[in-house]
């Protein structure tokens, strides 16, 4: 016989099978029942008993410095004029004396209940969960009643306008919901502000940018043309925010059908990542990356922005630029793919 | 184009690319800088040479046309020389990703007579006039183009941060208001550069106020922190914040002795 199966045949021994659904095992280990009530020090020691009312005491007391501090700190540091370190002082002295003032109260009632207060043991034994059956009875009773009394069951019209009613209730929810799903939206996620001819402008005077301006390794950060005159003009900052950076053209590798996207070395790539739109503007100037700060994907600005590190899941998007009669930087037209991170029909 | 690159590549063109280039600049650098146009100016640009081919020539080349090791210095301007000599960086201590800070090796004159020097071979970024350094600008306009253009890699505060494989953006604390406009306009190793153009004298000015107002001024909001943000406060309140919170409980919850 392997241990297994002895170990079977002993368990075996030791249950009791009935033909219900709870299998009832002897208890392996014997109940220890209630340990001993152990006395507190301040039980036997009235000294211990005299320092515990004292240590209390002094909680309040503490309670009621703190409340002091808050109204000092309140009142010696005025928030006044444009000393910033005036509020962060009065923050600073009204927090820790209202933190000191609640700590101390709640520190004192606590210590009070378990050493001073008194120290009972009580044991409740629990109750079956399924009710008494006189209850039960009650209970179906006064469903009963309350179907008879409301008729309900009896007066169809009403019953039936009501479930109808209950109906209708989600249907102005499901409406006004409804504008945060595609439908609503429209083209807001696929469409900026950068169009044939608008000017690169420098953020945030919205200066053009002349291609001249631009030397081999600088950066500019540009906002389109006309956006500082918009009312909500960081809803379209948010899209249109694009990084201008100027390398060697020989460091480009750019693909056939995109090389007049550029000018002279001159490329504008969106600011918006990819991954989850925060804003990519870390450029190294000697290995052409760009890295975003949130979760550090890599774009390699001389191959189209394509990802060389991190979660995103595709280049950023290039706005093809150009310049004017003037020599001023404009765009060709808006981005051909939509910025920012991936959304339902992207 | 390989007619072109043909061209570039005889052994010939460096020297007179080089050669136009000191032509060039040596009248035009004469005329626009005071350094120069006293009399030990030439003398100052043969000091210079000298250091040049003794501390730097090895990588940068005996021309400054640049090798394997390191780049060309023709038209880095002297306030890159300053920048770059004057905070120690160079000459490198060791090759990798990013030249770090080190003590300066030479005297204030001899990083002059550097600059004056690579300054001669070609037209570059002049030192910046004393007047953008006075913090006299303005620190709130400075700190809105400090967040638009710096702040991503430096920090909102100036705190720096980490960039691509090891390299990193490095604290702006107490480093001089002349190197970080010399930073600025010649944009050191993976730094874009922030020509006058897109950023005039004045703005600079500005940005170096705000720095200097916040190397200056207490935080508005208590411990700092190193300034670094969510990752060292994260792990003050849980380790603090969290740590209290739990002793309290297991206080809580035990029997009175």
């Amino acid at each position: 016989m392997s241990d297994l199966e002895k170990n079977d045949k002993h368990e075996e021994e030791h249950f009791e099978y009935d033909g219900g659904a709870a299998v009832v095992p002897a208890d392996k280990i014997e109940d220890p029942g209630l340990e001993p009530h152990r006395l507190r020090m301040t039980d036997k020691d009235p000294k211990a008993a005299a320092r515990a009312e004292k240590q209390v005491a002094a909680m309040f007391v503490i309670s009621i410095i703190g409340a002091i501090v808050a109204v000092w700190g309140y009142v010696a540091f005025p928030i006044v004029g444009d000393d910033l370190t005036n509020t962060r002082n009065n923050a600073l002295w009204v927090g820790v004396g209202m933190a000191l003032s609640l700590l101390g109260l709640g520190f004192g009632a606590i210590h009070w209940a378990k050493t001073l207060m008194p120290d009972n043991e009580i044991v409740e034994q629990r109750h079956q969960s399924r009710s008494e059956p006189e209850t039960r009875a009650a209970a179906v009773e006064i469903l009963n009643m309350a179907d008879d009394e409301s008729g309900i069951s009896r007066r169809k019209l009403i019953r039936r306008t009501m479930f109808g009613a209950l109906a209708f209730l989600p249907i102005p929810a499901i409406v006004l919901f409804g504008d945060l799903g595609p439908a609503g939206v429209g083209d807001k996620m696929r469409v900026t502000m950068w169009d044939r001819g608008v000017r690169l402008t420098r953020d945030p005077s919205g200066v053009p940018i002349k291609a001249s301006e631009v030397t081999v390794g600088s950066t500019f950060h540009v906002i389109p043309d006309g956006l500082n005159d918009l009312y909500h003009k960081l809803d379209e900052k948010a899209k249109a925010a694009v990084l201008l950076v100027r390398v060697n053209p020989s460091a480009l590798n750019e693909a056939e059908d995109r090389k007049d996207w550029s000018y002279d070395g001159i490329v504008a790539y969106s600011k918006i990542c990819t991954h989850v739109g925060c804003p990519v503007a870390l450029y190294e100037q000697l290995t052409h990356h760009l890295l975003c700060p949130c979760h550090q994907s890599t774009f390699d600005l001389a191959n189209h922005c394509e990802v060389i590190f991190g979660p995103a899941a595709r280049p950023l998007p290039q706005l093809p630029i150009t310049v004017d009669e003037e020599g001023y930087l404009i765009a060709q037209s808006d981005f051909l793919e939509p910025v920012g991170p991936t959304y339902w029909e992207r | 184009m390989s007619d072109k690159k043909s061209i570039r590549r005889k052994p010939w063109a460096t020297s007179l690319v080089i050669l136009l280039g000191l032509i060039l600049s040596g009248g035009g650098y004469a005329a626009a800088t005071t350094t120069v146009q006293n009399e030990s100016g030439a003398e100052m640009i043969e000091e210079g040479r000298k250091l040049f081919l003794a501390n730097c020539a090895t990588c940068h080349g005996m021309n400054s046309e640049g090798t394997e090791a390191g780049p060309s210095l023709i038209g880095v301007g002297a306030a890159s020389v300053d920048f770059q000599v004057g905070t120690g960086r160079m000459p490198g201590q060791a090759s990798g990703v990013q030249l770090r800070k080190k003590p300066v090796q030479f005297t204030e004159e001899q990083i002059q007579a550097m600059a004056v020097y690579v300054a001669s071979l070609a037209p570059g970024p002049a030192i910046p006039d004393e007047q953008y350094l006075d913090n006299t600008g303005d620190a709130n306009h400075g700190s809105m183009l400090f967040r638009i253009n710096c702040a991503m890699c430096h920090n909102a505060v100036g705190a720096g941060g980490a960039l691509t494989e090891g390299k990193f953006a490095p604290a702006l604390e107490g480093v001089t208001e002349k190197h970080i406009y010399e930073a600025m306009v010649t944009g050191p190793q993976n730094m874009p550069v922030f020509s006058d153009a897109n950023l005039t004298p004045e703005d600079k000015e500005d940005i170096i106020t705000y720095l200097k107002y916040v190397e200056e001024n207490n935080s508005v909001g208590g411990f700092e922190l190193g300034s670094i943000g969510p990752v060292a406060e994260g792990l003050f309140i849980w380790i603090f914040g969290f740590g209290f919170i739990i002793a309290i409980t297991v206080w809580l919850t035990s029997r009175a002795n």
